[in-house]
Parts: C-alpha cells; structure tokens; sequence
C-alpha cells in the first residue's frame, strides 16, 4: 500500500514513548520530521510545508495525549485537524448570479483541463435544471474550439464561437448576448491556456472579466503539480482574481498536494474535483478526504476518530493481559461485545487497520442482529458460569435458554463462537508478538 | 502568435536560429534562471562561510525546484563531499560545485541526450498523462525531423480526446507531413497499423506515433498502449523504435511514478521535458535520471514551432545556473 507510510513511521517513532501523559518537544520533533517529509514527498509547497510545520508543532507540544490513543496517533490527529482546517472544514459550492444569466470564466495553464471540465461543469448544472450555454474562446491552440464543440454535442449543450479570428474579449462579450437572446441562465466561457507569467494573455483575461463581469473565476489545475503550483495560483489570484479552483486528473494516483498549496496561497475554497475522463466523473470537493490523502493515510484516521470516541483503553489493556493468560471470560466477551456495539462492526474495524487482510478475517463474520441474543445469554449466565465455562453442563445450558429466551442450540453455538474467540484471540497476540520481532505492523489496539 | 500564418513562422525561425542555441535554450530558460540564480546568488552573497545554513538553504533551492528529496539529499551529499575535497571555504565557489554535481546526476551515459535519427526509418512513439503537450510536441518534432532532411509522416493515434486529431492536422499542415488519421473514437492500434504501411509505401523515413493522454495508473489504457507498441514491433520490425515520454515541468513527485509505468508497458528511450517556459523548474528529471535511467532528449519552451530544443545536460543545468 501505498499510503500507509506515514501513519506506519509515526507509530514506530512513538512506539518508545508509549504512555507518556504529555508530547514534549523533542516528540514532536521527530514526528514533524515525518510530517515534513510526507508532505514534499506529496508535493505540497516547501514554504507551506514550513508554515504548517510550525503550526503544528506549536499546537501539538505540551498537549495532552488522550488516553485511548497512542502518542502517535495522537500527533497524527493534530496534525488531520490542522490540514482539514487548512483546506478549508466545509465544502464550497458555486454561486448563482441573482440576476441571469450566471457567467463561470475558466482559467489556467494550458493542459491542465479547461476544456473538460467546461464539459463536466455544464453537464452537473445542467442535470440542476440550469440551462448552459458554452462560450469558446481559446483561439490560440489549434482545435480547441473543435474540442469544446464535440464535448458540448455529448451533453447536449450548445457551444457559442466565432472561430479563431476574433478577439476573446468579444467573443466573451457576444456569447453573452447570446445567451440573453436564447434564455440561458449560465454561462461557461473557455478561457485558453496560458502561461501566468504572460503578461500580454494575462491582460486578456483581465479584459474579458472587465468585460462580462463573471460571477465566478474558476481557475482549474492539474492536481499532478509540483511546487510550481504556488506560483501559478498567486500569478492567476493576483492578476485576475479567482473565486474558486478545480482540481483535475484527481483519479491518478498522485498525493496531490497541489491542492493544499493552491488552497494556502489564495485563501480559496476549491470546489470540483475531475476524476476521470468520463464526462460525470466530477465531484464536490471533500477537505478531510484530500487531507488524508496527501498525508498518506488512508483510514487510520478514521480509526482514531472512532478508538478516541469509544474505546476504553484502560479496559482494553486488562483485556489484553487477560488475552495473554488465557483468562478471557465470558464477563470480558460481554464488555467486549458492547464497546464492539459502539464502535461498528468488528470486521469494520480491522480492517481499517493497515496490514490485516481479509484472511484473518474470514471466521470473525459475526453477525450483529445475533449480538442481541448473545448479550442475552450472557447475562443469563451466573458469575461462575462466565469466569469458568468449563461447569456449563446440560442442566445449566437448559436454564440459560429458558432465561434468556433462546434456544439450547443457540447456547450451544455462543459457547462454541467463544471457544473459537479465545483462539482467535490467541492468534493475534501470537501474530502481533511476531510483528513485533519483525517490525512489519502493529495493531493499534492492544485490546483487539 | 502561430495565426500569423506559416511564412512569419519561417521567418522567426530564421531570426532565432541565428542567436544559436546555447542562447535559445537560456532564452526558453530565462524565467528559471531568473528565479533560481536570483535566489542562489542572494544566498551566496549573504554567506562569506560555508556552513550548515547554507547547505539547508541550498536543499531548500532544490526541493522548491521539484528534484525531490531523496535526490536533494543524494546532491547535497555530493555536494558536501566535493566542498571538503576541495577544502573551500568562500561560500561563492559552492555554485561552480553545485553545478558539476547535478549535472552528473542528469547526465544518462550509455544511452546518450540526443535523438538518434541517423537510422531510416525510424518510429517515434510519443506517450504520457493528459495534458502534457503531446500533440504540441509532435508538432514541432516533425519540424525537427524535417530540418535534419527527413520525410515525416504523422499518425493521428489520439482517437479519444475531443479534437485532438483535428489538432494534430493542423500541425501536419504547419510542417508539411502528411497525417495519417480515422474517426474519433475508432481503434487507435488501427490507425497505427494503417499508418505504418502507409509509411512503408511512400518510403517514410520518419513516423511520428501520437496517443492518447492517459493516466497511468489505468490498467486498461496502459495495456492499450502496450499493444500499440506490439503492433509497432511486428509490423514494423526494420524500423528503429523510439518511445518518448512527455512530461510537463509542472509535474511534481507523480512524474517518476509516471515514468516508471509508462516504461514498463513501452519500453522508454527518452523524455520530452514541456513547459519550461514557465516558472517550473523541471527538476524532476534529476531524480527520473537517477532511478530510472532515461535519459531527457528535448526541453520544450513555448509554443512556437521550433520551440523544441535539444536536450543537454551542461546547458540545462548552465542555464538554470548562470545568469
């Protein structure tokens, strides 16, 4: 897996800190210079990554460490909080003109995919009962306006152009009257691309949004960018002023840090992201998803929102001594079963934990509406039963069913699942024993 | 601009020939230089000592310019090397040092920077993610081809992007090649099967293969392109097989994931470095050098059809460098 890196390095780095009540600086140090690396590595900008470093480091020394998390995860978490702040916690969607027609202006360098997402954004308004029109204004690059014609004919969507020989400006300015006289109530405009060092093309942008007076600038770029993408992002924010961002080429599998740059150095929300080439594959733009995507760490994030909000670590770790001595009772199967209950299903959890594939999980397939009835049985069980379920004879397995309100079968089966839980159980400590010794992976849990 | 029509391009090229190369090239790099040396001669000024300081600001100048950092780190090791060999001590000579350190990770020795066309024919594959400058770049690689005195011929093989052949066309007419092209949304392994008989038959010295843009991490695409390649193999076996890779200079750390996947369906004979005409700096190549081994064999730098520049490692880096 790619993305399991930097959760995986964290948790090493902290392995030896285990139970530590406070971060200290030198802690977080260490961790930062995980983070710094995952991020160059992701692409985000080096000034950023600096900024964001040092934001982070200064939140994070001297806090308290939860008690259900390692410290680790508990740096990871700062560090998630900090970056879904930094791309902006809500979701950003696009604006309405209050008096139609709506005009979007695209801008960006050339192949990051204007004219696609032209397409895919008249395609996703138009399903909204917005009526697009398709301005083209790219008269540089040898057939774009061909493109956006053959992509407007795909989704039904009218394409306006006065070919290559006009000036953008008023073409802009044309197709707007054009879609006054037609009834439309939105206005894409293909803007084409430049470089934002242009000066002269840059003006021009600057001339058409004087001109058509845009309820949005949408500048689109290629989430594949590298440190350049500062510079392209204050180039087009300074000289034309932009409202919003489409990240495109998103369904490649770059960590696309881009985004956090673009998003640092404009203050603005992106709103769309492109993921394929398809013309629906185009989405809204979710924070906390590109957060863990250019930090690299899939569902361990989850994960922690879930330990921090349900699990009782000191619980967890009596069971895990109990998993070890082989001391698992029925009592413990209780508690486990309720803090399971909390949590989501078992299987859920494990498998947002990198490292552990489906094999182990194949016997675990408990199934939850069972639970209620295994609660049930348990608590009809005497105190003795549970700690001891060696004395569970035919007598007492009648009296349980009777007063649990199940079958004898049922019983039967509960006794046997547990039997195979204690196994289980003791696969995995076997098995996180021998992680140990090899270093490969960690379950976060010492309970599980 | 190119509207202009194709005589004012001639003659352009004709006022830029004359300034040469070496000074196109820090021409089509001035942005880059600019930036970079700007910076890296602010740094050395400000440092009469070579110290930690400013080997961290130095790593900062290479991060910032996408080398990435285990290359950065490969360089800066290098370049601490060469310093206490040569006992410097004045901050100003670390550049000379720099220099010769990342010119020998961009240097790829046995297969060479340069396009090896001495052989007819030969067949030119030209590959990538979405929105590198392909087309463009095929564009202006006929024209190359045919100022070094070769028959091109072009193969419309982006079947797939709306306008992409038409695109390629009107870059045939710019040149002069013929382009062998069918519908959009026909089979691409077909239009290159057409246009390698075609090239056979009208005793083609040179054909330019276009493809579509793809991202590389889908399966189904890339084995597309794989049988691209096979057909190019079986079909035309007499002809010497060149799969360039494009790349656009804005790309961050993905290009080495793009060029690794890329190489593995077609076997890579060189890079097309794009867009350097911008504030990129391009300096992923280093890194692609390192671990991968191909070598880049041209620097795109505007959009100008002899904004094609052969690539050479001294210059890029010299340019990047020198003011």
């Amino acid at each position: 897996m790619l993305f399991e890196g930097l959760a995986e390095k964290l948790q090493n780095t902290f392995d030896k800190l285990k139970g530590k009540g406070k971060l200290t600086e030198a802690d977080v140090k260490e961790a930062m210079r995980e983070v710094k690396l995952a991020l160059l590595e992701a692409d985000v900008n080096f000034k950023v990554v600096k900024d964001f470093i040092n934001r982070v480091k200064e939140r994070a020394v001297g806090d308290e460490v939860l008690e259900s998390l390692t410290p680790g995860q508990q740096v990871i978490k700062i560090v998630n909080e900090e970056m879904t702040a930094l791309m902006g916690s809500t979701q950003s969607k696009v604006t309405f003109s209050s008096s139609p027609p709506t005009i979007y202006m695209m801008v960006g360098l050339q192949g990051s995919g204007k004219t696609t997402s032209c397409g895919k954004l008249a395609n996703l308004l138009k399903k909204q009962q917005k009526k697009p029109l398709l301005v083209a204004a790219d008269v540089y690059r040898p057939a774009a306006i061909e493109q956006l014609k053959t992509v407007g004919s795909k989704i039904d969507v009218p394409v306006f152009s006065m070919g290559t020989q006009m000036d953008p400006v008023n073409i802009a300015k044309a197709g707007i009257e054009e879609a006054k006289k037609n009834g439309h109530d939105l206005v894409i405009i293909d803007t084409a691309g430049r470089l934002h060092i242009d000066n002269n093309l840059m003006d021009e942008l600057q001339n058409i949004k004087k001109a058509v007076k845009p309820q949005e600038i949408l500048l689109v770029v290629d989430s594949m960018t590298g440190q350049d993408a500062v510079n392209v992002a204050e180039s087009f924010s300074d000289k034309v002023g932009i409202d919003g961002v489409i990240l495109t080429k998103l369904d490649g599998d770059t960590r696309g840090g881009a985004a956090l740059s673009v998003r640092a150095v404009t203050q603005k929300p992106i709103k769309f992201v492109g993921m394929g080439e398809k013309i629906d594959e185009f989405e809204a733009f979710h924070p906390d998803r590109m957060a863990s995507r250019i930090l690299g760490m899939g569902d361990v994030l989850s994960l922690i929102e879930k330990a921090q909000s349900s699990v009782d670590i000191k619980k967890a770790q009596e069971l895990e001594k109990k998993m070890r001595t082989q001391q698992f009772t029925f009592d413990d199967f209780l508690d486990q079963l309720q803090q399971m209950k909390n949590m989501g299903s078992m299987k859920d959890i494990m498998e947002m934990i990198p490292g552990v594939g489906g094999k182990q999980l194949k016997n675990l397939d408990v199934d939850e509406k069972e639970l209620v009835y295994i609660e049930a049985i348990i608590q009809s069980m005497t105190g003795e039963e549970r700690t001891n379920p060696g004395v569970i004879n035919g007598s007492r397995r009648k009296r349980i069913a009777a007063g649990s309100g199940t079958s004898i079968q049922q019983v039967n089966k509960l006794l046997k699942q547990f039997e195979q839980t204690r196994k289980m159980m003791k696969q995995f400590t076997d098995m996180e024993k021998g992680a140990k010794k090899g270093g490969k992976f960690k379950l976060p849990f010492p309970g599980f | 601009m190119f509207f202009n029509g194709w005589d004012n391009d001639k003659s352009e090229q004709q006022e830029t020939e004359s300034k040469g190369f070496f000074q196109r090239l820090k021409e089509g790099l001035n942005k880059t230089t600019k930036d970079f040396t700007g910076k890296l001669d602010s740094l050395l000024m400000g440092y009469g000592k070579i110290d930690d300081e400013l080997f961290e600001e130095l790593e900062e100048l290479l991060i910032m310019a996408d080398v990435g950092y285990d290359a950065t780190m490969k360089a800066m090791d290098h370049l601490q090397k060469k310093v206490r060999d040569h006992r410097l001590e004045d901050a100003s000579e670390v550049k000379v040092l720099l220099k010769d350190v990342l010119v020998q990770l961009l240097t790829v020795e046995e297969a060479g920077h340069q396009l090896n066309l001495d052989q007819n024919p030969t067949v030119i594959l030209v590959v990538g993610v979405n929105g590198v400058g392909k087309t463009t770049t095929i564009g202006k690689l006929a024209a190359y081809c045919q100022k070094q005195g070769k028959r091109v011929m072009l193969a419309a093989g982006d079947t797939f992007r709306a306008g992409a052949i038409d695109q390629l066309e009107i870059w045939g007419q710019r040149s002069n090649a013929p382009v062998i092209r069918h519908q959009e949304g026909s089979d691409p392994a077909a239009v290159i099967y057409d246009a390698i008989h075609s090239a056979k038959a009208k005793d083609n010295q040179v054909l330019i293969c276009d493809t579509a843009g793809r991202l590389h991490n889908k399966k189904n695409l890339m084995n597309e392109l794989g049988k691209i390649f096979r057909i190019l193999d079986r079909e035309y076996p007499e002809a010497r097989k060149e799969v360039l890779l494009v790349l656009d200079a804005t790309t961050g750390q993905n290009a080495i994931q793009q060029a690794k996947t890329f190489g593995e369906v077609a076997p890579l004979t060189g890079i097309v470095l794009t867009k350097l005409d911008g504030t990129a700096r391009g300096g992923i190549i280093i890194p692609i050098a390192q671990t991968l081994g191909v070598p880049v064999k041209f620097v795109g730098v505007g959009e100008q059809i002899d904004d094609l520049q052969p690539f050479d490692p001294e210059a890029f880096v010299s340019a990047m460098l020198d003011q």
